[in-house]
């Protein structure tokens, strides 16, 4: 994942957090909840449009947030009253080089909402802590529900599979 | 054009978006894939790895192909600490973990040797991809959910390379970690991303195998990226991964 993604992808995001939290609460089994859960999407992604935008600097580079307070991180104003129990998602992303070092974060959604920011490795050159700008964070999680629903030409996955898969998945694509 | 062929008892599937008649190409790359079953498969009692464990103590001696797939997973299990391996705990030789990539790799270059330079081939899920399917984007390759067979964890973009992935699913834990022969239960599934099918297939079931640690073990081992998921439902994602867009939407 180079730095032009992170860049790019910040006001396109606040719209696939919303496609994403759907097909991601399916993903973990709760489903159910999809109408009280996209209720309260509206809300966070607009709260994430805010932060992304108001956070500014432009370089992917992470280094220069100052307000270092990982398991506070700011895009969780939102008001997700509505969703009692939305589900809570751990994600790790993606080990980042930037000109100082290798960053990684590790961010944990209730639903859709952001509720802590782990560090698990930044440069940490200069003996201070690297803040991961609130931009960056939830880029992994959203490209990975997001692409959920992206076309697809084939699938990776079927390791030992069995007969019927060729009337399912993999043929259903072949035919297309 | 499409070919869809059961060998090794998996769909294998080819799809050559080149605009030649994909035919001759095609067939040689499942002869390939025909071949390398015959040589390697365990269900085959006259196949060559049939005959060597049939006959451990005065071995006769190895087809070229058989010390390639065997040096492959030497190099793999070194290099893992022995969570990969190729022996069972008796001695005898357990190949797969190799030899479906390796072979689905060759079955790829065929396709390549012939001309072709926009296909994707798919060995059961084992993929490789060439040059792009049209309007120069590039393959989407769905990377299956580990809760649901039939639904997507992600959908990877990829060219020139290959994907693997490694899970407990279909056939519950399959993967064993050779380190100690307790079942794989680390992860619920990874992903390898690489330049050819033959690394992505074994680094797959190396992490698979290894868990969480196995996710950087693979990236300095030859991996792009990596994609797992943790038994407790959380994403790991390393290397270099780029996330399909979503379809259009009205």
């Amino acid at each position: 994942m180079n730095s032009r993604s992170w860049r790019g992808t910040v006001l396109f995001t606040v719209i696939l957090v919303v496609m994403g939290a759907t097909v991601g609460l399916k993903l973990y089994g709760v489903g159910d909840q999809v109408t009280a859960a996209s209720t309260s999407v509206h809300s966070t992604a607009s709260g994430t449009g805010t932060t992304s935008s108001g956070s500014e600097s432009e370089s992917s580079d992470a280094t220069s947030g100052s307000s270092s307070t990982p398991s506070t991180p700011a895009p969780s104003a939102s008001s997700s009253s509505g969703s009692s129990s939305a589900a809570t998602t751990t994600v790790t992303g993606s080990a980042v080089q930037t000109r100082y070092g290798t960053v990684q974060v590790e961010v944990t959604f209730s639903g859709t909402t952001i509720t802590a920011v782990k560090t698990l490795q930044s440069p940490d050159r200069d003996g201070r802590d690297i803040e991961i700008n609130d931009q960056a964070l939830p880029i992994l999680q959203q490209e990975v529900l997001a692409s959920q629903s992206a076309n697809i030409d084939t699938v990776s996955g079927a390791t030992y599979t069995s007969e019927g898969y060729i009337q399912s998945v993999q043929s259903a694509i072949d035919q297309r | 054009m499409k070919f869809l062929e059961t060998v090794m008892g998996i769909p294998m599937s080819i799809d050559v978006r080149d605009d030649v008649d994909a035919r001759p190409a095609a067939e040689r790359a499942f002869r390939v894939l025909r071949e390398a079953d015959r040589r390697f498969s365990t269900y085959r009692p006259d196949s060559e790895v049939s005959r060597a464990n049939a006959s451990r103590e005065s071995p006769a001696p190895f087809s070229d192909d058989f010390r390639e797939v065997v040096a492959i997973g030497e190099t793999a299990a070194r290099d893992s600490g022995g969570a990969f391996r190729i022996r069972r705990p008796d001695g005898s030789w357990d190949l797969d973990g190799v030899v479906k990539g390796w072979a689905a790799a060759r079955a790829a270059r065929e396709l390549h040797a012939a001309g072709l330079r926009a296909f994707c081939l798919n060995a059961g899920g084992d993929v490789v991809v060439s040059g792009s399917p049209g309007d120069g984007r590039p393959w989407s390759v769905g990377v299956r959910s580990p809760y649901e067979p039939t639904a997507m964890l992600a959908v990877l973009q990829v060219t020139d390379a290959a994907v693997a992935t490694s899970g407990a699913y279909e056939r519950g834990a399959h993967i064993v970690d050779g380190r100690d022969g307790s079942s794989a239960a680390g992860l619920l599934s990874a992903t390898v991303v690489a330049d050819d099918l033959t690394t992505a297939d074994v680094l797959a079931t190396t992490v698979f195998a290894i868990g969480p640690d196995g996710v950087d073990h693979a990236l300095r081992s030859g991996a792009r990226g990596v994609l797992a998921v943790d038994a407790s439902g959380r994403i790991l994602a390393a290397g270099d991964l780029a996330f399909a867009r979503p379809a259009a939407t009205s």
